[in-house]
């Protein structure tokens, strides 16, 4: 398992490559959610249905020649407009109604691309492939190839900074030595893997041919996170920002204090849901098959659970529970091979209920994810 | 002397329960209004009405001269006329600064496009607007908790966030629900100079209480509501000596 950490072996690098693409997709998966969620309050069951439908608009967008770019963006725009539709349908509704349409909601755009040919007549179900990819056929000459990787090392350099700082200032608040030494731990782990994670990404910038599309799709992803992120806590900061805050904890408040809680309640779904359909461009592209099967409940609950691990309510928590729960994918699936005697279904069932466990555990004792702040997590209305 | 708002025969009923029954009400403007009655009597039902929090069954309500029992509350807010609640409601995850600064009108940072393109602008309203709050928050006594979140403020501390956070909007009038519930005799009497300090500034109140005490020391005219309906109006000494408050009261 340290192989992952620290090996150069060039299957372990390129898996590495592919978890990070996979982190930094479903970290924006968690961002666009928690723009909904964290920050407003509105309950989304429905996130595989903001995924499919930038998944599917992308994807067959690009296919009629317009350029990824483009494709990309109009992906993401209609996935706001399914969350106006969402919105308006549900939101003058109590909350739980806008969860349960939500579920709906996501169930019937998979049904929709499963049954309906979207392309050259073929059934839904099949699927799409053999739709463009980003950087595909780049080919990058020698300076190129060290910008991309220094471009990537900013985003890395940056995060190692941001990382020091909250170690520091963590470690200055708090008394007691057992949390200490758990932030300390917690924080050299993280230095490794973001130092880790730029190795990796530099290597397979400098060697960008060996494989055109990971890397072109890592270098995408990363960078188009890193943007969301920005972008995302820049928002959240804004005197908006500060209005979504307000309906999330009083509605009521924010009515009586002159602001149309009704449309901010819709900016969020179609931002948050903008995030997401952009997002699901690049789950498409990871794919590189898109299946409707792919777009079950099970991605909506695993973006819930990585946004909950992290800390729900803030945007570094997601990036980082992203994180741990593709680890945690990786460090398990080597289990297999440590138990053949279990059957592959067993397996994965057993990480099921592990994660369910551990989802409990925390529940029990840090109920505010590991970024959370506890005091805040107890202050009632 | 005109009236800020008038409510004329505003009627809600709750499935088979009649709570507001053709009640009506004046403030005149740059007055402190009371608004008393027995517990049940459709005093805070009627402030939702006033401000449109529910949908009055019938009645008219006109602040300014303008209709506003058709629009939304938040518009109602927008136009001058802002609500406090009966149990202070702070926003919790907040700090104490935030809930105020969220309360400045016409932001132009509140709308999305503008985070973008006018970044400038937005952080000299959010100075301008931060000057102002620690101001205020100085003038309540809250300017210590400025930056501690709003959810572990003491249920007094609330009520002044509330008072607080109602000024911000730079109001013309405030519809204060029961300040003094709940709060200590010396906060009381804070509360109430604060009432008057900022109505000789030209803010109208109207204010649901009680405490007779506050009534007499502050309101210029009381209407009195029982069981939906008006029972009387006047000044606090003849309402103190109106037979029939009396009853409904019983001695209160």
């Amino acid at each position: 398992m340290f192989s992952y950490l620290f090996s150069f072996d060039s299957g372990i690098l390129t898996y590495v490559s592919f978890l990070i693409t996979n982190i930094a997709i479903y970290a924006m998966l968690g961002l666009g959610l928690n723009l909904q969620w964290g920050f407003t309050g509105l309950i989304n069951f429905g996130v595989a249905g903001f995924v499919a439908v930038g998944a599917y608009a992308t994807v067959v967008l690009s296919m009629t020649g317009l350029p990824l770019v483009v494709s990309m963006v109009a992906g993401g725009l209609v996935a706001a407009i399914f969350g106006l539709g969402l919105g308006i349908a549900t939101l003058r509704l109590r909350e739980d109604y806008l969860a349960i349409v939500t579920i709906g909601a996501a169930e019937l755009v998979r049904l929709v691309v499963n049954n309906e040919s979207l392309v050259d007549g073929k059934p839904g179900a099949i699927g799409i492939n053999g739709f463009p990819l980003p950087l595909a056929n780049f080919r990058p000459d020698i300076f190129t190839r060290y910008g991309m990787a220094l471009m990537l090392t900013g985003v890395f350099g940056l995060s190692l900074w941001k990382l020091g700082h909250w170690c520091r200032r963590r470690l200055v608040s708090i008394r007691d030595a057992k949390n200490k030494v758990w932030i300390t731990a917690v924080s050299v782990l993280g230095a490794l893997v973001i130092v880790r994670a730029d190795v990796v990404t530099t290597i397979a910038m400098l060697n960008f041919k060996d494989n055109q599309v990971v890397n072109g799709l890592l270098f995408c992803s990363v960078l188009m996170a890193a943007l969301v992120f920005l972008l995302v806590e820049t928002l959240v900061r804004s005197p908006w920002g500060r209005v979504l805050k307000a309906i999330r904890e009083d509605e009521e408040v924010a009515k009586a204090l002159g602001k149309n809680v009704f449309s901010y309640k819709l900016q969020s779904l179609m931002i948050g849901g903008f995030i997401t359909g952009i997002a699901g461009a690049f789950y498409a592209w990871q794919q590189s098959n898109v299946y409707p099967d792919n777009f079950k409940s099970d991605l909506t609950f695993n973006v819930w659970i990585l946004m909950v691990l992290g800390g729900a309510g803030s945007n570094p928590g997601v990036a980082i529970g992203a994180a741990i729960f593709w680890i945690y994918t990786t460090l398990t699936r080597d289990l297999s091979k440590l138990l053949p005697m279990v059957p592959t279904s067993q397996i994965d069932a057993f990480r099921m209920v592990f994660i369910g466990l551990l989802l409990i555990g925390l529940m029990v004792w840090r109920p505010q994810g590991l970024l959370g702040n506890r005091d805040e997590l107890t202050l009632g209305k | 002397m005109s009236a800020i708002l008038s409510a004329t025969g505003l009627v809600k009923s709750f499935g088979g329960v009649q709570a507001v029954d053709r009640a009506d009400l004046e403030v005149i403007s740059g007055s402190i209004t009371g608004l008393i009655g027995p517990n049940g009597a459709g005093k805070t039902t009627f402030f939702n009405l006033l401000s449109n929090f529910i949908t009055p069954d019938d009645g008219i309500v006109q602040f300014k001269g303008d209709r506003i029992d058709k629009l939304q509350p938040h518009r109602i807010a927008r136009k001058g006329m802002v609500r406090t609640f009966q149990v202070a409601r702070a926003l919790s995850r907040l700090s104490v600064l935030e809930n105020l600064l969220l309360a400045t009108q016409n932001q132009t940072g509140e709308t999305f496009w503008n985070v973008w393109t006018q970044p400038k602008r937005i952080a000299l309203e959010e100075k301008q607007s931060r000057d102002r709050a620690m101001e205020i928050l100085d003038s309540i006594g809250l300017i210590q908790k400025a930056n501690d979140y709003a959810g572990g403020l003491s249920g007094g501390q609330r009520k002044l966030l509330e008072i607080g956070r109602a000024m911000m909007t730079k109001p013309e009038l405030i519809l204060l629900d029961e300040p003094a519930a709940g709060v200590n005799p010396t906060l009381i009497n804070q509360i109430c100079e604060y009432i008057q300090y900022w109505n000789r500034q030209g803010v109208s109140f109207l204010i649901i209480e009680h405490n007779m005490d506050v009534i007499m020391g502050l309101c210029d005219r009381v209407w009195v509501l029982a069981e939906g309906r008006n029972l009387a109006v006047g000044t606090p000494e003849e309402i103190q000596t109106n037979a029939k408050v009396l009853e409904a009261y019983l001695g209160a």
